[in-house]
């Protein structure tokens, strides 16, 4: 599993990609922060970092999906799948250490962007619990995006249909809070639950940690890891 | 080294290859000859437990492909028919990768690379970048990455596919140099190089599989009025005779056919003439008319056509 790390973020440190959607979420993370975080009113400092955090876990959902877009229907596309399927890797070693490659990079990336909190403690007070789970937040929704969208890509016959499936899929997932103002029990109470974003991560962004929601994120990851596991057993023999 | 037994395959309804049967011994080179189309890559790619055969099953050094796939995939080297190379990596590290993705960190890993390098002349493109290399060169990667681990069997398709006239030659001696080391299953639609590079050749039709020999071989098409029931094991003993096949015509009389490695006329006239000898001629085939015999007139033996078509001209 090891080898496919070091290949996949060798990968994302050696060709144009990594670099670009680095600094692509950098940039507008910061420019984000910069317009409404901070914004022209005075704020308290963890009001300041809930919407750092709440303007962060989407463009951690967007770079999530674009890192993780391309690690199977590129090797589709360019037939070096054929490695993988004739390799002695288990189908779990395959996808997991795709996962972890994608997933370091995606922590990189937040890590390059502990400069904002930064200025916040510069400029104010922040609790380093807030901080901890606020990130610790962006690490499980990335966590699950890239799980999800790894899903579509070793489903869907290119990257193209794999982009939109994911986007198709997070679109869904992030909207059933709002299907659930249309519906009654017990579909409302399901769809509050499954809702990506809305409950679970506006919590964990206030610095609030409830094992409901930690629970939530880590289902998705495993549920999706699985599914994408149980594909590749299934195609493996396909060719 | 390489068995199949009634190996079977569909697409859909349709059925790729039907029921073969075939064994490749240790060390043996042998091609994989079919039309486009005809299942060659099918083959293959079940061998290299990467399909699964709809029925039927192969076994690699005796051991079951589906069963043991993990095993089988550490003892085949396969180059598809498009190198699955990472343009991004130098030959260095991808040869690295693949060595590792095969068989994990292990003490010989440069050793191991070296020798495939060497062997494959990538001496002098070890650190340049795949994207940039030529196709013959990438051809060339795509075989050190199945003989990277050093496997008993090596599985190509279409190894000179797209190679100018000298690279396929390189090729050639490339892949004769392998069999000191390894067995070899190549498939192939240009006939002339399966033949230079071969022991053997699987002629792939229809779905079905035939047998060539790649050196020119001849047949004896005799006819006798008697039954030279007596005779046929002197036949069978005379040098250079491989095999002896006899059977009754419509008309009453005996045809044998004798397939032989050199000119035996002689002393097969001196033995059948006490049966009444009606009809003698000796036809030379070449893997080529023999092949294209094959193709067009799937599902008789070679032995049937050969003798249909001898004795309707004469």
């Amino acid at each position: 599993m090891l080898f496919i790390i070091q290949r996949e973020l060798r990968h994302y440190f050696s060709t144009w990609n990594g670099y670009i959607i680095a600094a692509l979420a950098l940039l507008i993370e910061g420019l984000l922060f910069n317009a409404f975080a901070i914004g022209n009113t005075a704020k308290f400092s963890a009001d300041v970092m809930s919407d750092f955090f709440y303007l962060a876990s989407g463009i951690t959902m967007v770079a999530a999906l674009f890192l993780s877009i391309r690690l199977f229907a590129e090797e589709k596309s360019s037939g070096t799948i054929m490695l993988l399927y004739t390799s002695p890797l288990t189908e779990r070693e395959i996808v997991y250490g795709k996962f972890i490659s994608a997933f370091v990079y995606l922590s990189i990336i937040h890590i390059l962007s502990l400069y904002m909190p930064i200025l916040i403690l510069v400029h104010g007070k922040i609790s380093f619990g807030h901080l901890g789970v606020g990130y610790l937040a962006l690490s499980l929704i990335g966590a699950a995006t890239l799980a999800m969208t790894m899903c579509c890509s070793l489903l869907a016959p290119n990257q193209l249909l794999a982009g939109i499936s994911a986007v198709c899929l997070l679109v869904f997932m992030l909207i059933l809070w709002l299907l659930a103002k249309i519906v009654e029990d017990p579909f409302r109470t399901l769809f509050v639950y499954l809702a990506f974003h809305n409950e679970h991560f506006t919590t964990l962004s206030r610095g609030v940690i409830h094992s409901k929601h930690v629970v939530y994120y880590a289902s998705v990851l495993v549920f999706f890891l699985e599914c994408t596991v149980k594909t590749l057993q299934v195609k493996r023999w396909q060719g | 080294m390489i068995a199949a037994h009634g190996l079977t395959k569909y697409y859909g309804t349709k059925a790729v290859i039907k029921s073969l049967d075939f064994s490749i011994k240790q060390g043996e080179v042998v091609g994989l000859l079919g039309l486009n189309g005809a299942g060659k890559s099918t083959v293959l790619k079940i061998l290299a437990a990467y399909l699964h055969p709809s029925a039927g099953y192969a076994t690699i050094a005796g051991q079951r492909i589906s069963d043991q796939s993990r095993q089988v995939r550490r003892l085949t080297g396969f180059l598809p028919d498009v190198p699955p190379l990472y343009l991004e990596m130098t030959v260095a590290t991808y040869l690295q990768h693949v060595l590792h993705l095969k068989l994990g960190r292990t003490d010989k890993s440069q050793a191991m690379i070296d020798a495939a390098v060497m062997k494959t002349n990538l001496a002098s493109v070890y650190h340049h970048c795949l994207g940039t290399l030529s196709h013959g060169f990438r051809q060339r990667v795509g075989i050190a990455q199945a003989i990277i681990h050093q496997p008993a069997v090596l599985l190509l398709d279409e190894p000179i596919n797209g190679l100018d006239p000298v690279q396929i030659k390189e090729m050639r001696d490339l892949i004769k140099s392998l069999r000191q080391q390894h067995t070899v299953l190549l498939s192939s639609h240009i006939l002339s190089e399966v033949t230079k590079t071969c022991d053997r050749i699987l002629v792939l039709h229809a779905g079905k599989l035939s047998t060539l020999q790649t050196a020119s071989s001849a047949a004896l098409y005799c006819e006798v009025r008697d039954n030279p029931k007596t005779v046929l094991p002197k036949l069978a003993a005379i040098t250079g005779v491989e095999r002896v096949d006899s059977h009754m015509s419509a008309a009453g009389s005996y045809r044998l056919t004798l397939q032989t490695s050199r000119d035996v006329r002689a002393e097969v006239a001196h033995l059948i003439c006490p049966f009444a000898l009606l009809y003698l001629k000796e036809e030379r085939h070449d893997v080529e008319t023999m092949f294209h015999s094959l193709v067009q007139e799937g599902g008789k033996t070679q032995a049937e056509r050969m003798n249909d078509a001898v004795y309707h001209s004469a």
